[in-house]
């Protein structure tokens, strides 16, 4: 039976976001909040594999309480237990910070069942960092595999996984010791709708909610914005250049314009032509 | 911790098949620049297995000092070997920055070795700067879903750590010739203290795409409406003999793979020509491609931020000015060749 763990989060949609152009700020109101795509790809690995070698995907995430939906899309997905921790004192975390408090979590998730392995997705579509699963790893000691594009084999007699890396140019075959992390590439797999009964499931589910207080051996000097090295300094547009010249006219005077351009380049296309 | 015993800027040295990344390259003259500002030495840090003649390399690019590890353990990386090269070496010499590649290695090594120090990280940095006289490090990126662009310091740890996008800093030209320190440095590790096996390389070379190489790149945003749309993008690279380009939207929404997507957590391309063809010009898109060497965005919007960030723009719909740009094209260059 493995117990598999995967680490998501609750993020705005930033393809639909929008900014306020005055104070350079989110505007949080236009964007919905959903399961960080690259998450729902590291929760369907783990149900694949649940299905494959049996066991248990809890899902683990922390964030303000609206998250729960998010923990619900992933028991849609297939997973089977949901934990938020969410706490004022966790606010204003960056990535060190968060892999603080999400390894408690798991720590104390690991103490009814103990943890095999633990899958997050590459990055979040709000923080684009990618930090927090290999922070997450070195917290329990455990080895970080990215890049994840495959799992080969998960060993759990013999405490073993092979994957696959993906690399700039190919991938590696890898061997790690179990428990390990992978942070896993959206190509891992393909997220299916989910099947009715586990949205029935998900409509009536409520995760565990566990504030700090519920945590065990916290240092709070290590969470929050208090724990975290990284400040943003300022925030502000780039400097706007001065911009291009607009080609005016109808599409066929337009286009003519465009063309002139493009043949005094014309070196460029006779290299294709082979003249 | 005291800041003053925290000097110079250091620059991780990616290696593969005997050769330095050109991302390190260029992070070597981008350090070369934050070093002379502080008035410090610029460090390159060069692990793996018979790599020690790659330090010359290192030096032409601009760097004082390297600091090899050359065991047979580091011969394929792996992030446990590396870091521990990595914390070893950060905690004898001490560092003030030390800067990554933004690549799938660096990112892992630098998220590892933020962790263990512990010390700030800053991901896919655009910009550096530094503070000269408190040696603060000034690394800024598109943030949230990249509209924005952020600046990020870490005020309270040393070294103050960032991975920086390839292709946006500028190597020096190589100084043939320069030579600098050599520090050899060794640790005990043994195979078995090493979680991680690589068991495998395998290289795909067939289902690459090189979009960073292409002289001309034709890329097309959500304002293409449909997959079926985009194959508008297509029809005119194929017709320009260029590479197709997209943007994150049009990644996400599966109308392309994600090798094509240009931007901020895609490629940074450089061609001679870029089309921009219905991206309305996300600063994450824009920090992609905004060093091409003519820029033409076509869209409808006339308000879009790509007209900030281009060349030529037309604004108009792209179903009625691609078409008659691949037919007069196509026209103008059959032309040429009668002429010839």
């Amino acid at each position: 039976m493995l117990h598999i763990v995967a680490c998501i989060k609750q993020v705005p949609d930033t393809k639909i976001i929008k900014m306020n152009p005055k104070t350079n700020t989110m505007d949080r109101r236009t964007a919905p909040a959903i399961l960080n795509p690259y998450d729902a790809h590291a929760v369907e690995e783990a149900v694949r594999l649940k299905h494959k070698y049996g066991g248990i995907v809890s899902v683990v995430t922390m964030g303000p309480p609206p998250a729960v939906s998010a923990i619900k899309k992933c028991i849609e997905i297939g997973a089977d237990e949901g934990y938020l921790i969410t706490d004022r004192r966790f606010a204003g975390a960056d990535t060190l910070a968060t892999s603080y408090a999400v390894t408690k979590a798991i720590e104390k998730i690991a103490k009814t069942r103990p943890v095999d392995l633990i899958i997050c997705g590459k990055m979040s579509i709000d923080g684009d960092t990618g930090q927090v699963g290999p922070g997450i790893a070195r917290r329990l000691d455990i080895p970080p595999l990215t890049s994840v594009n495959k799992v080969v084999e998960i060993n759990q007699e013999e405490g073993y996984a092979i994957v696959h890396r993906k690399l700039e140019d190919g991938y590696e075959a890898v061997r790690s010791t179990l428990p390990c992390l992978f942070s896993v590439e959206k190509t891992i797999n393909e997220v299916p709708y989910s099947p009715l009964p586990n949205m029935i499931k998900a409509a009536r589910y409520t995760p565990q909610i566990w504030s700090v207080d519920d945590l065990e051996g916290v240092d709070i000097t290590q969470l929050g914005l208090k724990g975290s090295p990284t400040i943003v300094s300022k925030v502000w547009a780039p400097p706007k250049p001065a911009g291009g010249s607009i080609l005016e006219g109808n599409p066929r005077a337009q286009v003519e314009q465009l063309l002139s351009v493009l043949l005094e380049k014309k070196e460029l296309f006779e290299a294709k032509e082979g003249v | 911790m005291d800041f003053k015993d925290y000097k110079g800027v250091w620059v991780f040295i990616e290696q593969k098949d005997d050769m330095v990344a050109s991302v390190s390259l260029e992070l070597l003259g981008a350090g070369r620049k934050l070093a002379d500002k502080r008035g410090v030495e610029l460090a390159g840090i060069l692990i793996g297995e018979n790599v020690k003649h790659l330090t010359k390399t290192v030096f032409e690019a601009g760097a004082d000092t390297v600091y090899v590890y050359d065991q047979p353990i580091f011969k394929h990386y792996r992030t446990e070997s590396y870091m521990k090269a990595l914390l070893d070496c950060s905690d004898k010499h001490k560092p003030e920055i030390i800067l990554y590649g933004a690549t799938s290695t660096g990112k892992d090594l630098a998220s590892a070795v933020a962790t263990d120090l512990p010390t700030g990280l800053t991901a896919d940095t655009t910009e550096l700067d530094v503070e000269e006289e408190t040696g603060l490090l000034l690394a800024s990126r598109p943030a949230f879903g990249g509209n924005i662009m952020a600046t990020i310091l870490c005020k309270k740890y040393r070294p103050q750590m960032a991975t920086v996008r390839s292709k946006v800093m500028k190597a020096l030209p190589p100084e043939i010739g320069r030579t600098g320190k050599i520090v050899e440095e060794t640790i005990s590790l043994k195979e078995e203290d090493i979680r991680t096996k690589v068991l495998e390389i395998v290289k795909e070379t067939v289902k690459k795409v090189k979009i960073d190489e292409a002289d001309i790149i034709v890329a097309g945003g959500k304002g293409l409406g449909s997959f079926d749309g985009f194959q508008l993008i297509h029809r005119l690279a194929e017709t320009l003999g260029g590479a197709v380009g997209a943007s994150r939207d049009v990644v996400e929404a599966g109308w392309i793979d994600h090798p094509h997507q240009v931007g901020q957590t895609g490629v940074t391309v450089t061609p001679k020509i870029y089309f921009a063809i219905g991206i309305s010009g996300a600063i994450q898109h824009i920090v992609g491609m905004k060093n091409s060497g003519i820029i033409i965005a076509i869209n409808k919007d006339k308000e879009a931020p790509i007209f900030q960030n281009c060349h030529y723009g037309i604004v108009g719909d792209a179903f009625e000015i691609v078409p008659l740009l691949i037919e007069m094209f196509e026209h103008a260059l059959a032309k040429e060749k009668v002429t010839k």
